[in-house]
């Protein structure tokens, strides 16, 4: 313990160099838990994001690709699919129930979906979680609309209020629906999916809003007035994926392969399960280099230690030979070098865990609001405790290499000051 | 730190070591043909018939530099043990220790005074002078005997040697002079009153002003104690004031061989 505390004083005593030393560890040992974290998180968040819907359908094109806008509201729909084909798809044998799902406006950065009234009934996430009301209820009219959470909190709405529709997924849209305002009927639960960053319309109200509109621009002489809309045929035209519940899993491939092979129009229906694995499985690479990068990063970190106590062995022999005269044994002289090692990659990790919640922090309404990756706060777990671990224990590992040297040059040295 | 440490070792091997060095034994240090030479080493060098330091003497060594000075005070302190002969410091054969037992016996029995940069700079000089407790329960034992704490023990023998200013005592070690340091090397070498002392040309850094100074300071403490001293010097003229002088290089037959 002695030596321990002796070392505590060296390492003081050095406290610039070896405050650098300590934020060169921390900054790698924060960036390991933070790519952990999001690894994680990222895999968590998706794995939860859809439950409880056996096939998704929508115009043919990549899988993963219609999983993206359908469900994470990522990337924008190719192709639509015509009502008649929904309807066919609704009334296949062993179908138990579809929600179609129209995508393509936003209001105010957040997407705007439209669909029925059993989205709110059927939709399940994490494990087979229902959307719940925080308040309100599902739309009634044709110009209400359903908020999710972050929606409502972040832009500040209330049951009641009205909002604009902005033509196009874009933040900034120069063409909006402002002459048909809707109302904020409900506002959902939080889910920690992207429900929570929808806005979510009836397929009429979309419908109502582009009665006067051909071609993605209003007609300059056409007005229709949200009243006169209302009383209009708002049959939608097309939808832009469906999602599929069966009454039997057994079905799945069956009606997969049905849809794949559909002739009324190109359409593809995916299994959200395995379209996940594969978006997954593509991101890996990605998720690979990363962490490959951070544990460079540990290794410099490391290595960085190892030269600044290396640096300084040659300028405390002398400290060592004194050390030896009152009776410190050449093991001591390894022990004082490895508690600095060892010190300074247990501040290091100290450092790095205050400084990757820091960072958590201030980075989570970003993560949240551009990539739709929500990263809770949550204590530590067992494998970032065992991240942390090898972090110190390669810090001792690094610490080895001059302790070793310090023991032999304090067992050659002895007593003698080599000035 | 110095005022809640235990010691670094455990004793058991301590207690075996100090009892086997009874009041019996007269001689500080006797060496017997004792001949060693560095691994490595063209040959002896050193090589000694015979030495004979009693207890509570003050031992001038001379010689100039290179002619095996270390080597010796490293046999001395059973840093290492010669290849043939007998080394025995206060009637204990230290060939016949283990190397961690030398290094306890060292702690505990020996303090040394070097030439320069004695001290460990990132302790205060209070902890300097403390340091051998940290390593010898005994000395840490003998110094609280002599003034309850090992502080006060440190502050003492500060105060002896014209140190315990406060203005001194607050001061980084590296800011001392030259001739402060030395001191605070010799507080910490007597502190636990260990028997022997070994200086090794711990005035050569001092100007001729200071170096009476400080060698009256290191007398009167030694005479308290009844440390024996071994004092280690090219500066002959040093010499006059202890009980014996030896020339090193007619001690060590092989002296000068290389």
């Amino acid at each position: 313990m002695a030596i321990v505390r002796l070392a505590l004083r060296s390492v003081w005593n050095r406290r610039v160099t070896a405050g650098l030393t300590v934020l060169a560890v921390a900054l790698s040992a924060a960036m390991l838990l933070g790519v952990e974290k999001v690894r994680r998180d990222a895999r968590s968040a998706f794995a939860n994001t859809i439950s409880g819907t056996d096939l998704i359908v929508g115009a043919r094109g990549g899988p993963v690709q219609l999983l993206l806008y359908s469900v994470f509201r990522i990337g924008d729909p190719t192709n639509d699919i015509s009502w008649e084909s929904y309807q066919h798809i609704a009334g296949l044998p062993r179908v138990s129930w579809t929600v179609p799902v129209s995508l393509g406006d936003s209001h105010r950065g957040y997407r705007v979906m439209g669909t029925t009234r059993d989205y709110f009934e059927l939709y399940r996430y994490a494990r087979r979680q229902k959307l719940q009301f925080a308040a309100g209820a599902p739309f009634e009219g044709v110009f209400d609309t359903v908020l999710g959470a972050e929606v409502a909190a972040r832009l500040g709405y209330a049951l009641g209020d009205p909002i604009v529709v902005a033509h196009g997924a874009g933040t900034v849209s120069m063409l909006t629906h402002e002459d048909k305002p809707f109302r904020v009927a409900g506002i959902l639960e939080p889910t920690g999916t992207p429900v929570d960053r929808t806005v979510h319309l009836s397929l009429e109200g979309i419908e109502g809003m582009h009665v006067d509109w051909r071609a993605g621009v209003p007609i300059p002489t056409l007005r229709v007035s949200p009243e006169e809309a209302e009383k209009m045929d708002l049959k939608p035209k097309a939808v832009t994926a469906i999602l599929v519940g069966l009454d039997s899993r057994i079905a799945v491939l069956k009606v997969q392969r049905y849809i794949n092979q559909f002739r009324g129009e190109p359409l593809q229906a995916i299994i959200p399960g395995v379209t996940l694995q594969q978006l997954w499985d593509m991101m890996s690479i990605a998720e690979n280099a990363l962490r490959g990068i951070s544990i460079m990063v540990v290794v410099t970190g490391m290595l960085g230690m190892l030269t600044v106590i290396l640096s300084s062995l040659e300028a405390r022999r002398r400290e060592m030979a004194v050390l030896r005269s009152v009776g410190a044994r050449p093991l001591h002289v390894w022990g004082l070098f490895m508690s600095e090692a060892g010190a300074l990659a247990l501040f290091g990790v100290g450092l790095g865990i205050t400084l990757f919640y820091a960072a958590l922090v201030v980075a989570r309404p970003f993560a949240a609001r551009e990539f739709g990756l929500y990263l809770p706060v949550a204590p530590l777990d067992l494998w970032d405790l065992a991240i942390l671990g090898l972090v110190v224990l390669a810090g001792f590992i690094a610490g080895c290499v001059p302790a070793f040297r310090a023991y032999r040059l304090s067992l050659a040295d002895g007593l003698s000051m080599r000035i | 730190m110095a005022d809640e440490t235990a010691g670094v070792e455990s004793s058991g091997a301590t207690d075996a070591v100090e009892s086997a060095i009874g009041e019996a034994s007269q001689l500080a240090v006797r060496l017997e043909s004792a001949r060693f030479a560095w691994p490595g080493g063209d040959g002896d060098l050193i090589a000694i018939n015979r030495l004979e330091v009693s207890r509570g003497e003050r031992l001038f060594l001379s010689g100039p530099s290179g002619i095996g000075k270390s080597t010796f005070l490293s046999l001395l302190g059973g840093v290492v043990t010669p290849q043939e002969g007998a080394i025995e410091v206060l009637g204990t054969e230290l060939s016949r220790l283990s190397a961690r037992e030398r290094d306890r016996f060292r702690a505990d029995h020996i303090g040394i005074v070097f030439q320069m940069f004695n001290l460990v700079p990132y302790l205060s000089m209070i902890d300097n002078v403390t340091l051998p407790c940290l390593f010898s329960a005994r000395r840490r034992r003998r110094a609280e005997a002599h003034s309850g704490r090992i502080d006060a023990e440190a502050r003492r023998l500060l105060g002896d040697l014209e140190l315990d200013r406060p203005a001194l005592l607050a001061r980084a070690v590296t800011d001392l002079s030259i001739g402060q340091q030395q001191r605070v090397a010799v507080a910490r070498a007597l502190i636990g009153s260990p028997e022997i002392v070994i200086a090794d040309e711990p005035t050569s850094a001092l100007d001729e002003g200071t170096r009476e100074g400080f060698l009256a300071l290191l007398f009167a403490e030694c005479e308290a104690e009844a440390t024996t001293l071994i004092f280690v010097s090219h500066d002959v003229r040093l010499g006059a004031r202890f009980d014996r002088r030896l020339a090193l290089s007619e001690l060590n037959r092989h002296a000068g061989g290389h």
